[in-house]
């Protein structure tokens, strides 16, 4: 009998790490050799770019509001036009004196879009605040009240106006949307046939031809002698424009509703009406939320076309600003990346909050 | 439910009803404009030297000096006036639509827009002709060498056409970049985009001297390739206000023609022994004013607020100005110009 | 208790649903019936009072302007309609340039969001995020001032071999038509034939004894090599008509303008970001196990993309890629902010030389409906080829 004698197996090696900087590194970057490749070409591409664009935006970059210091050989951005024409650019002809109330009217527009997007203000009176800010948006800018000199319409512009523009025709939009998306699935078939051309017909056209409707063939519809502000009739275009796209994001989440909570509605004896109250849109409206939300941020951008028409939100402001300046005119490219950085601040700070609410959406149904 | 529904509905058509009565009113552009208080006047969106407002709004111009005029005759306060900028496209639908009361916007008069847009041309405030403007730098002399050459314009003017034609009867081969709006125009122009930048010759200078970098950089070529009669245009329909219009420009000619200035203007009012002047402005019996629908002392009213002609001109483009236009055809009939102002009397 | 019959299918009484139902239908006919004719008869009434002339009549007359740059030639005494037509083919050209290179670039960007490599899936992501927030006029105007204002002048253009590249637009050599040039084409169709016959052979083959063989760059080469011989054939003709600087300008040879450019490239680096998530929402959508399977098979990553993952999440592409299309097509009026002679700029100085706003709009809305339209039927019609077959 031999003795058996402890012979232990030699311990494993530690599995190779998969967690780490140096891993990920790995893991992402050389994981192969074309991937190693792809990362160098890549890599070396994106350093090359990165330092000359940093060297020209900003190690060359002129930043005061001098525009001899931008002609010197050498030097890269022109930051001085901004510095120079900021005012301009974000609040257009707006008298320059008073543009603190453009500026104070903007925002409380901001606080009021932030209230709007936190669950706290998610309550009936969220209505109420809209109509008092946007009466007070209304006074600070238009003035004739508490001594405040008026400001005509045709002076606003930059960042006031587009935000006016983005969140007041979506506002009005919406119900309009409502409306017509529940006409498209009615059974009525007079009813939904007029929806479906309303919304075939506005989604078949680009935006700036219904604005030139608005501003030039708008007034010739009128009786004679009726005539309504050109910034009025852009709104409702842009409404109008805006109500068509969202009535069929609408229309998608009412498609989403299963028949049994119609059926069962019916079975409980509520009207058309209940139902849609109190049945389809709330489950609707709240899985489309985050569509809505990609609505805005395109209603936000495309705000910058009503420029076309002549009016100077931020987009045509700049256009004003620069163009119209002999000494500026050559570093308009400076004023477009600025104001390009505005409107992306704006879109994507929309985008990320329409992501959390998706989020929240799904959370509640993945009881 | 359905029954509030119901009278909602009604309601709803009684309102249209109710839109579809209501008064409109025929063409009574002096009643409109006395009851609203205000003269509105549809200007270009920024050509120095005819319309163009400054940082803190105010505007100052050729054209703009027509609307004051106005103001002053029949508001009597030349302040009374709402500047509405148009770009050459919208210009005619919102005259047209009654959104602007007059449209003094360096407009050319042609048959066309004459006979079939619904519009009166009044009477020139400008002669023109169209010209071409390079940098010196290409050292192009003549308008004939810019064959195959880019040439900017700005859309929907009398300017296009011209352009076109020239090019055919030269056999040029021009080819037009065109731009809705004349700051893009501008813009394409002092960036290189084109060899030459075409518009009335007026237009041209001032583009030269309030927009160039340097105005010496750019040269005006000596060709006018066309007739551009420029002058505010009013809605058709509408002879009394039409009348105003001419004859408050007519006015300003007969003052300088008379020599009646803004200084001097309450003094000759008062006191001037010539009875044209006195007519003129309404300082003896004759009430021309009153033939109009104005008061009697309508002209004396717009001297005040903007001078006579001349001093207009001087003062906008002429030796007083960065534009430096010499008078040339606008000068008066009697000194060797087109502008011939019909009697006042 | 007992049972109600169910009601009768329709019932007349006042309170009857289907009454009602006829009662709205009625009043919403009316309303939008009143509501045209009040507003048709305020138009007429206006252009009545005022003289307006209307009707489509001046399409026939001489339309008076020049356009700077035409498919097809156009002189100023040509009518309206011709320029608006002009108008609708600069249109169709930009549109139909920018799906195509939208479409290449949006779907490599969308694929390269799955990439392995870590930088590559960086860098599409940060594309399609500054790319899409930023509005496209926007990106339209700072393209054309790159075009316009950075490049250099004609007379010191960037010069990549025959090409220029200065503020007059890029110019290239085109060759010159000889009758050489009928046996290089006639050798390409022969190329074609010879590559589809060689296609079907392969792919039967396949099918018949699983044996792959290349059903993509075999015959292209096959297409390529033919058409070159032909060519050869008819005695290399290789007389090309060179750009050359001028005094003030590239003249000479194929150019395009920096308008152009400018619109294409804006659209289509724009539209990318849009069909980049398009793809990514579609290639997630294929479910996991399809990917593990290709790999399961031995297929490459590149394999499994292209021959299994891409073609399953086809069908969850198309419908909202025509929606990126027709959006593009519609997009491409915005042109006319940096005078590009499209539909819209070509109505919009109509309009102002005839005086005819409803009319001149009312063809620019006509134009896109058509177009929208007839994109969507197009893609309809892929989009059935493309579904499952289900058996």
């Amino acid at each position: 009998m031999t003795a058996t004698t402890f012979d232990p197996i030699a311990a494993r090696p530690a599995p190779a790490k998969t967690s780490g900087a140096a891993e990920w590194i790995r893991a992402n970057l050389f994981g192969d050799w074309t991937t190693g490749l792809m990362t160098l070409l890549v890599g070396g591409a994106l350093l090359y770019a990165v330092t000359h664009v940093l060297s020209w935006a900003v190690f060359r970059a002129a930043w005061l509001p001098d525009h001899n210091a931008c002609r010197v050989e050498g030097v890269g951005a022109c930051w001085g036009v901004v510095a120079e024409k900021y005012r301009f650019i974000l609040f257009g002809r707006y008298p320059f004196e008073e543009q603190w109330r453009a500026l104070a009217a903007t925002l409380l527009m901001l606080c009021l879009l932030v209230a709007s997007c936190t669950r706290a203000f998610w309550r009936p009176w969220l209505v109420v605040l809209w109509a008092v800010v946007l009466g007070i948006f209304f006074a600070l800018m238009y003035g004739n009240v508490m001594g405040l000199p008026k400001v005509e319409t045709d002076r606003w512009g930059g960042l006031p106006l587009t935000i006016l523009l983005a969140s007041l025709s979506i506002t009005l939009a919406f119900p309009i949307a409502v409306g017509v998306a529940l006409g498209r699935r009615s059974n009525l078939p007079a009813i939904r046939a007029v929806c479906t051309v309303y919304v075939e017909l506005i989604r078949g056209v680009p935006l700036i031809s219904v604005l030139f409707m608005a501003s030039f063939m708008f007034p010739l519809f009128m009786p004679e002698g009726f005539s309504i502000d050109v910034l009025i009739r852009v709104l409702a275009g842009i409404t109008l424009f805006a109500a068509a796209y969202l009535a069929e994001v609408i229309r998608g989440g009412l498609q989403a509703i299963p028949k049994g909570q119609l059926e069962a509605a019916a079975t409980l004896g509520l009207s058309y009406w209940q139902t849609q109250k109190k049945i389809v849109l709330p489950q609707a409206l709240a899985m489309v939320v985050p569509s809505i939300m990609n609505n805005f941020i395109g209603l936000f951008k495309d705000t910058s076309l009503v420029t076309i028409v002549s009016l100077y939100e931020l987009t045509g402001a700049l256009s004003l600003a620069i163009n119209s300046d002999a000494n500026w005119r050559p570093f308009k490219l400076e004023g477009y990346l600025f104001i390009a950085l505005i409107y992306f601040a704006f879109c994507f700070s929309m985008s990320r909050y329409s992501l959390w609410v998706e989020k929240q959406v799904n959370k509640g149904q993945a009881r | 439910m359905a029954f509030s529904q119901l009278r909602l509905a009604a309601a709803a058509a009684a309102t249209l009803a109710a839109l579809l009565a209501m008064p409109a009113y025929a063409g009574k552009t002096l009643d409109a404009v006395k009851s609203r208080g205000q003269v509105v006047c549809g200007v270009s969106t920024g050509l120095a030297g005819f319309s163009q407002a400054d940082s803190s709004g105010k505007w100052s111009g050729l054209d703009v000096d027509v609307c004051r005029a106005l103001a002053a005759a029949v508001l009597n306060d030349p302040e009374k006036v709402k500047y509405v900028p148009l770009s050459a496209p919208q210009r005619f639908t919102a005259l047209q639509s009654g959104e602007v009361d007059v449209l003094p916007r360096n407009t050319t008069f042609t048959l066309t827009r004459d006979a079939s847009l619904g519009l009166s041309v009044t009477t020139v405030n400008y002669y023109d002709g169209q010209g071409f403007m390079v940098p010196v730098k290409t050292k192009i002399k003549s308008a004939k060498l810019l064959k195959g050459q880019t040439v900017c314009v700005q859309s929907g003017t009398t300017t296009e056409k011209n352009l076109a034609d020239f090019s055919k009867a030269n056999n040029l081969n021009i080819k037009p970049v065109v731009f809705d709006k004349l700051e893009a125009a501008n813009a394409a122009y002092f960036s290189g985009r084109c060899i030459a930048y075409t518009t009335d010759a007026s237009g041209l200078a001032s583009i030269r001297a309030k927009e160039a970098k340097d105005p010496k950089e750019h040269l005006v070529l000596p060709e006018l390739i066309s007739k551009e009669p420029l002058g505010p245009m009013v809605r058709r329909g509408d002879d009394e206000w039409f009348a105003i219009v001419k004859w408050v420009l007519y006015g300003m000619l007969e003052a300088e023609e008379y020599g009646v200035t803004q200084a001097n203007v309450d003094q000759m009012k008062a006191s001037s022994p010539d009875p044209v002047v006195m007519r003129l402005l309404g300082g003896g019996n004759e009430d021309t004013g009153k033939l109009l629908g104005l008061e009697k002392d309508w002209m004396a009213r717009a001297i005040k607020a903007v001078g006579n002609y001349g001093e207009s001109f001087e003062r906008n483009v002429g030796s007083k100005s960065a534009l430096n236009l010499p008078r040339g055809l606008n000068n008066l009939w009697n000194k060797g110009g087109l502008m011939y102002a019909y009697p006042v009397r | 208790m007992t049972r109600r019959p169910p009601p009768a299918k329709k019932v007349w009484t006042w309170r009857s649903r289907a009454l009602r139902g006829l009662v709205y239908q009625l009043i919403a006919v009316l309303a939008v019936g009143l509501g045209v004719w009040w507003l048709a008869s305020n138009t007429m009434h206006n252009m009545q009072v005022r003289g307006i002339q209307s009707g489509f009549d001046f399409l026939g007359r001489p339309a008076g302007f020049d356009i700077g740059e035409s498919l097809y030639e156009f002189d100023s005494g040509q009518p309206y309609w011709r320029a608006f037509l002009i108008g609708l083919t600069n249109t169709l050209r930009v549109a139909l340039i920018g799906i195509v290179l939208s479409t290449l670039l949006g779907t490599l960007l969308g694929v390269g969001r799955f990439s392995r490599n870590a930088l590559v899936r960086g860098l599409c992501y940060a594309y399609v995020e500054f790319v899409r927030n930023v509005p496209v006029l926007l990106q339209l105007l700072m393209w054309y001032v790159f075009f316009a204002e950075v490049l250099p002048t004609a007379a010191d253009a960037w010069t990549f071999g025959p090409l220029f590249l200065s503020k007059g637009g890029l110019s290239f050599p085109i060759p010159i038509w000889e009758a050489g040039h009928l046996w290089g084409v006639s050798g390409l169709l022969a190329g074609a034939v010879l590559a589809f016959a060689y296609r079907r052979w392969s792919f039967r083959t396949f099918e018949a004894t699983g044996q792959p063989r290349s059903l993509f760059w075999v015959p292209l080469a096959v297409f390529v090599l033919v058409g070159v011989l032909g060519w050869a054939a008819g005695g290399a003709p290789a007389h090309f008509n060179s750009p050359v600087k001028g005094e003030f300008s590239i003249e000479q040879g194929g150019s395009l303008t920096p308008e152009f450019l400018a619109v294409v490239l804006g659209l289509s680096i724009y539209t990318a970001a849009f069909i980049a998530e398009v793809v990514r929402a579609g290639i997630q959508s294929v479910v996991r196990g399809q990917g593990e399977a290709a790999a399961a098979l031995g297929l490459s990553p590149g394999q499994s993309m292209r021959l299994v993952r891409l073609p399953q999440a086809l069908r969850v592409i198309i419908p909202p890629l025509t929606n990126q299309y027709l959006n593009l097509t519609k997009n491409s009026s915005l042109a006319v902010a940096i005078g590009y002679p499209e539909v819209v700029s070509i109505a919009t100085t109509s309009l102002n030389q005839t005086g005819r706003a409803v009319e001149c709009i009312s063809i620019v809305m006509l134009v896109y409906l058509t177009t929208s339209l007839t994109t969507s039927f197009f893609m309809n019609w892929y989009n059935r080829r493309a579904a499952i077959k289900e058996r």
